[in-house]
């Protein structure tokens, strides 16, 4: 008989270990449906019918955050045939909070006592029996880490679910609440199953949202709900929700009273580690030399030079060239090359070159992670990134992002609260990834004869453009709907776990490359036909010259679009098109297009900073101020293919894809226009319409930027609108 | 009585009540801060918010103004 077992606990209680533990290697990552929560499942080791569900890590089956409503309908729509609940036995009275609801469910239970090993040699002692005889389901002592009692966990759930009997846990709660909750069950009984009626009576009790929606009832009923729970509100002088919150703690502090013995230890080794790792003084130093030496390693040093090796040696000698001798040898056509080595296998090239760069990012990530830092990050750094809208967490996307779009965008993961987190996948690409430097080398040492201040000005304009579209769109009602609240468990530091670590690291690191390949590959065919074909005196074909492709046309029509910024010139409309295939493209399609003829020396000519050779490129620009309006247009519209794919896949959601992009275009667009117009006519230019319009764009971003939040209860009211007409709705 | 914002560092009081409705509240009780129960003020970040409380034997963060809405004394 096959068996569903959900795994269910707080976050830190070591779900994630005990999982891989029991499932081993037979694991499957996927998201839950419509959002980008991981679902993991497994089957259990030597059982091939025993499937192993790994719900999200969550404190309570509230309505309220992503994780809990998944867990929750998993639950109770889905029905596992049983339960393991793991409950850290060092944290076990929060734990065992989540453990009640669980038990309310009424699917049988079994409770993996975690973390025995630490609470054994605290002192503590835990009166299993006791606890089990009065939560009535079996507890079993566990230790995810150290692989001890899994045996007998597996033991009991599978003959717990083979057995088939429902849980019979039934708390009890004060008169005025059982009261009120056996005269819901009696109102509700025909229209919920009856095994769930327990914790439907308590749901309806608790004008719980996600089940008023889903149970249809006459009115009569509602209003006779409403009538006793009023009365019992009444009584108790609170609300209801907040009544079988209270008395949920009142009844695990009885039952932790009586069978837990807490030996009164001090101060613990986490304790101490905190009390200087979260210092006043010491915090902040502490904080950056870790984020300085993620970063050196990650980006500065191991990673670009492992992924200069895959690009160049890899990708470009070992693959690329061999593939293309063979190919003539064997007498394919030239345009047919082309496509192969150049538009395939070199798209397919650049998202391995980021591979071994990921893997490092993702590696410390899962440090940071699962030793407990992550957290600390959050507390740390909240200040100063929720005025923009922005979580604590937010720093590390945008610091990774210095190096590459693609993994800060995935790092955003850890970030709980949908809305910063979609934020920060928002304004992630703003930050100059290291594509974009050969493009800033460019116009700084060809227009501005490599003064010191383009560089710098580059990283300013990414941090500025995050903190005024984080104000900005905070306001907005898309990122005003719920108010994500801050409340965050501070979990006791872990040795990270070596398993965990590289299984987490292989985890990010192959759902990106899965992802990655189809629409990446096909953009990057996509521009290299327009770059390689084109009409040459009548006929379609392959051209030698960029002047004579397909792009050039595009080029010319899109031009117009560009001139309110100061390039509407097909030359530098292309290099913006050829930029979204990568960044550093941009350097290479002038190259080709002007005078200088050859994209290598190009590339050369800026590393070299060789002012005079680089005229040709100088010239394409009218001005300065034009020049570095396509600077500021470059580096802020939308990234690469790569890093919309990743925001894509990390979105999960089209339209927010769609949003996003568009957003830093539009945005990118305002900004150079504003900075052009405004910068020509303040250095002598005369007054033109453009002016006009940049004075209006600069009086409406100043007015989005510092106009008052709207209030909550419009939104609240409008909210219901927005999913409707924006149509972004989960 | 006062709100958790005003308790300096080091000291443990009671909670009384807790202010405030929806999701927020609901997170701080599903966090463990119910009537009743002790909590100790370990920390504020070093910038100033938010602040580290220890509550039923674990270490919980809390921006300022949410302290606000929890009544002690």
């Amino acid at each position: 008989m096959p068996v569903t077992i959900a795994l269910a606990g707080n976050p830190n209680s070591g779900k994630t270990t005990m999982f891989n533990a029991l499932t081993g290697s037979s694991q499957r990552v996927g998201n839950w449906p419509g959002v980008t929560v991981d679902k993991k499942e497994g089957r259990l080791k030597k059982y091939k019918d025993v499937t192993i569900i790994d719900l999200p890590g969550i404190y309570s089956l509230s309505p309220y955050t992503l994780e809990e409503v998944i867990s929750r309908d998993y639950l109770v729509n889905e029905k596992p045939d049983v339960i393991i609940n793991i409950v850290d036995g060092s944290n076990i009275e929060r734990n065992l909070y989540l453990t009640t609801q669980i038990l309310d469910v009424g699917i049988p239970v079994v409770i993996a006592l975690n973390m025995i090993d630490i609470v054994n040699k605290s002192g503590d002692i835990i009166d299993i029996k006791k606890l089990s005889e009065t939560l009535s389901c079996p507890v079993i002592e566990t230790s995810a880490q150290k692989g001890t009692g899994l045996e007998a966990l597996t033991k009991k759930a599978i003959e717990l679910a083979k057995a088939g009997k429902k849980g019979t846990f039934k708390r009890q709660f004060s008169k005025p609440v059982e009261l009120a909750l056996s005269n819901i069950a009696e109102l509700i009984k025909n229209n919920v199953p009856d095994e769930n009626l327990r914790w439907y009576s308590i749901k309806f009790f608790e004008r719980d949202e996600k089940v008023l929606e889903r149970i249809t009832l006459s009115d009569v009923i509602k209003g006779k709900i409403e009538q006793i729970i009023l009365a019992c509100e009444e009584e108790l002088d609170d609300n209801s929700a907040s009544i079988i919150a209270s008395e949920s703690y009142e009844y695990i502090s009885d039952v932790v009273r009586s069978y837990v013995k807490k030996s009164r230890s001090g101060t613990t080794l986490s304790d101490k580690i905190d009390s200087i790792v979260t210092s006043r003084w010491l915090g902040l130093p502490i904080f950056a030399a870790i984020m300085f030496l993620v970063y050196y390693v990650s980006v500065s040093t191991v990673g670009s030079y492992v992924t200069d090796f895959t690009n160049d040696m890899f990708v470009g000698e070992w693959i690329q060239a061999p593939l293309a001798n063979w190919l003539t040898s064997i007498g394919t056509a030239e345009w047919m090359i082309g496509l192969i080595v150049d538009g395939i296998v070199g798209g397919l090239g650049a998202i391995i070159g980021f591979l071994p760069q990921m893997l490092i990012l993702f590696f410390f990530l899962a440090i940071l992670e699962d030793s407990g830092y992550m957290a600390r990050i959050a507390f740390l750094m909240d200040r100063i990134f929720r005025k923009v809208g922005l979580s604590g967490k937010s720093f590390i996307p945008l610091l990774i992002g210095t190096g590459c779009g693609v993994p800060g965008i995935m790092a955003a993961r850890t970030i709980e609260q949908q809305n910063d987190r979609r934020m920060t996948i928002m304004t992630t690409t703003f930050m100059p990834c290291g594509a974009k430097l050969p493009l800033i080398a460019l116009i700084s040492s060809a227009v501005f004869g490599g003064t010191w201040w383009v560089a710098p000005s580059a990283y300013f304009l990414g941090i500025g453009a995050v903190v005024i579209s984080g104000i900005i769109l905070k306001k907005t009602k898309l990122f005003m709907g719920e108010s994500s609240p801050f409340v965050i468990e501070l979990p006791a530091y872990h040795i990270p776990m070596a398993g965990n670590v590289i299984r987490s690291m292989f985890e990010r690191g192959s759902s990106f490359v899965k992802k990655a390949f189809t629409v990446y590959t096909l953009a990057s065919i996509l521009v290299w036909f327009g770059a390689s074909f084109g009409f040459v005196n009548g006929t379609f074909g392959l051209v030698d010259n960029l002047n004579n492709s397909v792009l050039h046309n595009i080029g010319n029509s899109l031009a117009l679009i560009f001139a309110p910024l100061g390039f509407g010139r097909w030359e530098t409309t292309v290099a913006s098109i050829m930029g979204l295939a990568a960044k550093e493209q941009v350097v290479g399609v002038f190259g080709v297009l002007t005078s200088i003829g050859n994209e290598d020396l190009a590339l050369e000519m800026v590393d070299s900073a060789n002012v005079g050779g680089l005229s040709p490129i100088a010239a394409l620009f009218s001005s300065g101020i034009a020049a570095y309006s396509f600077l500021i247009f470059n580096l802020l519209c939308a990234p690469c293919f790569a890093a919309m794919n990743t925001i894509r896949t990390e979105m999960n959601n089209w339209k927010w894809t769609v949003f996003a992009i568009g957003y830093e275009c539009v945005f990118a667009y305002v900004i150079a226009l504003i900075f052009y117009q405004l910068g020509t006519f303040f250095s002598g230019g005369s007054f033109t319409a453009g002016t006009a319009v940049a004075f209006i764009l600069l009086a409406v971003l100043l007015f989005m930027l510092f106009r008052p939040a709207p209030k909550q209860h419009d939104i609240e009211k409008s909210d219901s609108n927005l999913s409707a007409t924006a149509g972004v709705s989960e | 009585m006062a709100s958790l914002r005003e308790v300096p560092c080091g000291q443990t009081v009671t909670v009384i009540k807790i202010c405030g409705e929806g999701a927020l509240k609901r997170r701080i009780m599903d966090m463990g801060i119910t009537k009743g129960v002790e909590i100790f003020v370990r920390k504020v970040a070093p910038l100033g918010d938010p602040v580290e409380v220890k509550v039923r034997g674990y270490e919980l963060s809390l921006r300022k103004t949410d302290a606000e809405m929890i009544e002690v004394k």
